[in-house]
């Protein structure tokens, strides 16, 4: 694995001085404006009649909060499940965790519970990313390293994933499996305010968590007995890994389904620029997850806004060719 | 006595298996020991339990008198420095950066490194004769070349007690005996080294006390010349060894396997 991080390594020279974070903060910030005044509305700064005012607020704030947060969540938990397994192909949804939301929304749906309520479909994911949080936890054990974290992970998802198709298959009438399927594609459209104060408060909280984990991965650089060593607590950074991206990651999907390719592409490809630092990929990840996101979140808005291409199909649109764009760099500088 | 690094009685179980039976060590600050044996006759659970990384079941393991469990893991690490035998680095960090991870144990969440830090970390890279490839890529190194930046991280730990796991395999002579040379003056500073080794004439040569283990215990314990002799290497190895004196320095030389 290593060689194949170092045969991705950034030769162009770009030292620490390089002010990558200020670099992707400011474009993070851009995206978010810019998210805020574009839409198949027309409608930009300054507004003025009371509907102008109502889109912004209503319809394209939340939306752009959401999007800043959930790609920022899924940057930053893909940043630190890399470094906590030291594998560049660790991604948010290793744990288990995206397919417990899915699977507890899905049976909001199901249960037609949705439809009575709105929160109840969010609340359904977050019930489904906790218990998948604990039960990973559990299956884990209590001394236990990596290796088995992702075996119960996969566990986890294998069953999550099981379930969410038998509701599929289940489901009571045609309707109820459109939408099902729809939000299992991920998607902002149509999240409110409501949304935001349900989802913000977690996400924020997990990615508080995940941030304190930056030295304990650094110094997993050196393995894990060096890293112990070096003063890591090895089942505390574990537990505040696991507590972490079950808050962030389980109310992201909890709230806009599953968006893949963002926590496994924007690590990998912020990596070499921040000297390929588990700490420094942090932040760095964080803003990169949420200005990819709401990139993808505009461009549909812009080019297909009628359709119903959904924001999880993007990201992947997105991500798959990066992966082929990497094996064939991989291929060219490790070949013959 | 108050600054010792101390084990007692310890037993060690892996995966239900029995790897180390009561076996005791005491270094002192001036101290290089040579932890030397067979394969698999339990060196590197015996120094991974003086580290602290291991629990022993059986015995105990203090620093100063208390128990290493009784202590956190940052204060350990501000007093033990563990170089593992396994060499892998699982990012390409810059020497530079990968040498400074060893002031991790000193550093608050919040500051830049002191001082302090970055005197220790060049002091390291100094020693170790690692200064020129400070901004390369880890991965770029050769084997001998990371070996050495590794144990410049340890090092940069300031340690008071060095465990280190085989840290001369794969090194060229004259960086093997760089790597003793700087054993000593830890030494003379009244800092001490514990060190796995498969190299009998740098034990010889260099340690003060060998303790020389088999099977998971301990066979013998003492001065390189009273542990270092045919008997005992036949006994703990297996092989007919030849131990002579040359230049006033002793030299052991391993003959052929016995039958």
């Amino acid at each position: 694995m290593t060689d194949v991080v170092a045969g991705a390594r950034d030769r162009g020279g770009v030292g620490p001085a390089f002010p990558v974070l200020g670099v992707l903060a400011t474009t993070a910030g851009l995206a978010f404006l810019a998210s805020i005044l574009v839409g198949p509305s027309g409608i930009g700064l300054p507004y003025g009649t009371d509907a102008a005012r109502m889109i912004l607020v209503e319809i394209r704030l939340p939306r752009a909060i959401l999007g800043a947060l959930i790609g920022g969540a899924l940057g930053l938990s893909g940043a630190v499940l890399q470094g906590y397994l030291r594998n560049p192909l660790a991604e948010p949804g290793l744990l288990g965790i995206s397919g417990g939301a899915s699977l507890g929304a899905v049976i909001a749906i199901h249960s037609g519970a949705a439809a009575a309520f709105a929160i109840a479909l969010p609340a359904g994911g977050l019930i489904g990313a906790g218990v998948a949080a604990i039960t990973v936890m559990l299956l884990a054990g209590e001394r236990s390293g990596p290796l088995t974290l992702i075996l119960a992970g996969v566990a986890i998802s294998s069953i999550a994933g099981a379930l969410t198709t038998l509701a599929l298959n289940l489901s009571p009438n045609p309707f109820a499996s459109v939408e099902m399927l729809f939000w299992l594609l991920g998607s902002l459209t149509d999240r409110s305010l409501l949304h935001v104060w349900l989802a913000a408060p977690l996400i924020i909280l997990g990615a508080g968590l995940l941030l304190t984990t930056g030295r304990a991965l650094d110094a997993l650089t050196l393995g894990e007995e060096a890293a112990q060593n070096l003063g890591v607590d090895l089942k505390g950074l574990r537990a505040r890994i696991v507590a972490g991206t079950a808050l962030a990651v389980g109310a992201a999907t909890a709230v806009a389904g599953t968006i893949g390719f963002v926590g496994l592409v924007v690590p990998h490809l912020l990596r070499p620029l921040v000297g390929h630092e588990p700490r420094r990929l942090l932040p760095a990840s964080a803003f990169g997850g949420a200005a990819l996101v709401l990139a993808a979140d505009m461009t549909l808005r812009l080019f297909a806004p009628l359709s119903e291409v959904r924001l999880g199909v993007v990201t992947a649109l997105i991500g798959a060719p990066f992966f082929l764009w990497l094996v064939i760099k991989t291929r060219r500088e490790l070949g013959p | 006595m108050m600054d010792r690094l101390e084990a007692k009685g310890v037993g060690v179980w892996l995966g239900g298996r029995r790897v180390l039976t009561d076996v005791s060590l005491t270094v002192a600050p001036g101290e290089i020991v040579a932890v030397i044996g067979a394969n698999g006759a339990g060196k590197s659970t015996l120094l991974k339990a003086m580290a602290g990384l291991i629990a022993p079941g059986a015995g105990v393991v203090t620093i100063g008198g208390n128990p290493l469990a009784d202590l956190d893991r940052r204060a350990l690490g501000q007093k033990i420095a563990y170089l593992p035998q396994d060499r892998t680095v699982h990012w390409p960090l810059t020497v530079g950066r990968l040498v400074a991870l060893g002031r991790l144990p000193f550093r608050t969440r919040i500051a830049g490194p002191s001082a302090d830090d970055r005197d220790a970390v060049a002091d390291a890279m100094a020693a170790m004769d690692v200064t020129g490839f400070a901004d390369r890529s880890v991965t770029e190194l050769s084997g001998g070349e990371r070996a050495r930046v590794l144990l410049a991280r340890a090092l940069a730990q300031r340690p008071r007690f060095l465990v280190a796991d085989e840290p001369t395999t794969g090194l060229d002579p004259a960086h093997g005996l760089t790597l003793f040379a700087q054993f000593v003056r830890m030494a003379a500073l009244q800092r001490a080294v514990i060190v796995a080794l498969h190299d009998l004439s740098l034990a010889a040569r260099y340690c003060h006390r060998v303790l020389l283990l088999k099977d998971g215990a301990a066979l013998a314990e003492g001065t390189p010349r009273d542990v270092l002799t045919p008997e005992w290497l036949a006994q703990a190895y297996g092989v007919r060894a030849t131990v002579a004196q040359i230049d006033g320095r002793t030299v052991v030389l391993p003959i052929e396997p016995l039958p």
